[in-house]
């Protein structure tokens, strides 16, 4: 279940599909990405998608964080959602890989999510939120 | 020395807020033990057998006599008056308590210290070369770049859940004294056609797996640095093994899918990555420069009085040669015979940030091999830089020797050893203690791991010693022929193992072989390669 969700749009209703099933069709708009699936296959359908689940089956596996870079940095505006063993922790840091809403099977706590995000002010390097670096505050 | 701006200091005070924070809740019982690992693993606070140990990051190893003076005081309040140098060039403290740790980091905090990513599976802290800005035989100062990276791997979003640990090294002279290719990536910086940039090295490690970094990319400019590591990163992040976390390290995807495929995979990520637009402009490796130029020399070269004897060996073991002519690199062994490798007293690291303040332009090193350095002591001061040492305990002639004994916590601490390491090498170190035998047999490297994770970089040692439980007992494997300089080596077992004092004799055996074979300067090291591995094995086992 979507706990948090950055984005103003209507939620997609459609059911996501695996990479493998979206592949072999599909009209499909959402599809899931697995910790193995190479997120690079979606790139040329990427104006279709509304949705991309990436699942995180256990917080340690981080190839998920790469995947939304990936997907951000090849232009994808829809939504990107982290789904599985999502903790407050990680939030910001899949924030800045360009994820926007979170479906965590544990439920979190909603005001230390909002701390979460709100705890460092700057960051030093660039990735796929706005943020601005610091080298960049530095240097103008 | 680096010093941090508003952003710096804003971002270590965000993280003990937020440690703060996370302690609190763990100690209300509001997150679990499981809960609460990987947040106190990303700020280096280890559950160890007997307490809490707490890992502060040194980078690069460089420190002032303030932040030394902070570890002394740290040691005295917070834990049993004494800390542990590692041989990452941080410092270790054994006896913490949980609910005084955002204090601690806190404290650390006001000197421009903290405990980000020494633990974790994320980019650790950037390692490099203790003589940095001193050696004569340097391209540049590393540090500036080691600055760079720091920042750059700080709270990296992408790389914050890596396969496993990730470890960087960054060196500028042709001689490695940074175990450059046993890191998962060693940059060597050199200057091509007038510019500067880096070698890079990826998948090194010791570990169960040792490896020697192969050379990825000849010359990667400074401005595409972080692109490139980026891409070198992204490439591991994605495929590197997460099925076992004993061929998670980078050199296990390296060693299956091959350097020259690697390579092919991070040039592809590269083109991509570089259109991001993530490098700094050379701008900020410029500002970050401008902290570490040199100091201001002002000595004449005269040579020290070398009346007193004691002082004379002193000076040939532990001091160096500087690049400014009149000055030198004074080493200051941490091992004395009998003692605990690395280990230092509150008082004595008060001693040691003293004497940095007066005689070294306010700076110290951390070395890898677990000693410190003054890097800029004018000769004229030689001797009572040594007499402030002596006086503390400190004047150890031993660097590089035999009794210069690189050893992990072992058994005695480490929740993952299977056997002792201290009391080997205070049994290695007292036998040989007579200085006069251990100048004889010169420079020998000799370092002991009390478990299979070489934390005690046993594989790199001329000899290595690697502690083993064999059926409940601790078991001791000699190793020959490693080195971690650059002459790169990996040790090889030399057969069955010994018990404690079994492999202190077979140590000494060693070095009586090694007197007998060797040839004109030839140290240990060169004569094994020599006369190769069956010398020593018959007179050990024979």
């Amino acid at each position: 279940m979507v706990e948090f969700r950055y984005r103003s749009d209507e939620v997609t209703e459609q059911p996501s599909v695996t990479l493998d099933a979206f592949l072999d069709q599909s009209n499909a708009t959402a599809v899931r990405l697995e910790p193995d699936d190479d997120a690079r296959a979606l790139i040329p359908f990427l104006d279709r998608l509304t949705l991309i689940e990436v699942a995180f089956p256990k917080y340690r596996d981080g190839r998920g964080y790469s995947a939304a870079r990936i997907l951000r940095e090849a232009g994808y505006q829809g939504e990107l959602r982290a789904q599985g063993d999502v903790l407050v922790d990680q939030i910001a840091f899949m924030r800045r890989c360009g994820f926007d809403s979170f479906a965590p099977e544990a439920s979190l706590n909603p005001e230390a999510v909002a701390r979460a995000l709100s705890n460092y002010d700057h960051v030093y390097q660039k990735a796929a939120d706005a943020a601005v670096p610091i080298w960049k505050l530095r240097h103008g | 020395m680096y010093k941090y701006d508003n952003y710096d200091q804003a971002i270590v005070d965000a993280r003990v807020a937020d440690f703060r924070d996370q302690v609190k809740r763990r100690i209300a019982g509001e997150i679990t033990e499981d809960q609460f690992k990987p947040l106190r693993l990303m700020n280096g606070l280890y559950l160890q057998l007997h307490a809490y140990m707490l890992r502060v990051a040194i980078p690069y190893g460089t420190l002032d006599s303030t932040q030394m003076r902070m570890l002394a005081h740290i040691a005295r309040k917070y834990d049993r008056d004494y800390g542990h140098f590692t041989t990452r060039q941080n410092i270790q403290y054994n006896w913490i308590k949980l609910e005084e740790c955002a204090d601690i980091l806190e404290e650390l905090a006001t000197v421009e210290m903290h405990a980000i990513q020494t633990s974790g599976n994320c980019i650790r802290n950037i390692s490099s070369d203790q003589y940095a800005g001193a050696a004569a035989d340097e391209v540049v100062d590393p540090r500036p770049w080691a600055e760079l990276l720091r920042q750059w791997s700080t709270f990296h979003p992408e790389f914050s859940y890596l396969p496993r640990k990730f470890k960087i090294a960054v060196i500028a002279s042709s001689e490695d004294r940074a175990a450059m290719r046993l890191h998962d990536i060693g940059l060597e910086l050199i200057r091509q056609d007038g510019e500067l940039g880096a070698r890079v090295f990826v998948g090194g490690g010791m570990g169960r797996t040792p490896m020697i970094a192969p050379e990825i990319n000849p010359f990667v400019k400074a401005d595409d640095l972080l692109s490139y590591l980026e891409a070198c990163l992204r490439v591991y992040n994605r495929y590197g093994r997460r099925d076992n976390i004993y061929k998670a390290r980078i050199k296990i995807l390296i060693h299956e899918i091959g350097a020259d495929e690697y390579r092919r995979q991070v040039a592809e990520e590269f083109a991509h990555v570089k259109t991001l637009g993530i490098d700094p402009p050379l701008a900020e490796l410029e500002r970050i420069s401008a902290f570490f130029a040199p100091p201001a020399y002002d000595a004449s070269d005269v040579e020290p009085d070398r009346s007193d004897p004691d002082f004379a060996v002193w000076l040939d073991q532990n001091v160096k040669p500087h690049k400014q002519a009149g000055y030198a690199i004074v080493n200051i062994s941490l091992k004395p015979i009998g003692g605990i490798p690395g280990d230092a007293t509150s008082a004595q690291i008060d001693v040691m940030a003293d004497l940095a303040e007066k005689y070294s332009f306010d700076e110290l090193r951390v070395t890898h091999a677990q000693n410190i350095v003054l890097p800029y002591v004018a000769k004229r001061d030689l001797y009572a830089v040594w007499q402030g040492l002596r006086d503390a305990e400190l004047a150890d002639a031993n660097l590089d020797l035999i009794s210069d004994i690189i050893a992990c916590p072992g058994l005695d601490y480490c929740s993952l050893a299977n056997a002792r390491s201290i009391p080997v090498a205070q049994k290695i170190a007292t036998r040989f203690a007579d200085m006069d035998r251990q100048r004889d047999l010169g420079e020998l490297k000799l370092k002991i791991s009390g478990c299979i994770n070489a934390c005690g970089h046993h594989h790199a040692g001329h000899i290595g010693i690697l502690g083993v439980d064999r059926k409940g007992v601790e078991n001791y494997q000699l190793t020959f022929g490693g080195s971690g300089a650059e002459d790169v080596s990996i040790g090889k077992i030399i057969g069955p193992g010994f018990d404690e004092d079994g492999v202190v004799d077979a140590v000494e055996k060693a070095t009586e072989v090694y007197k007998a074979l060797r040839q004109g300067n030839e140290r240990f090291i060169d004569t094994y390669r020599r006369v190769g591995m069956n010398p020593f094995k018959e007179a050990i086992y024979g």
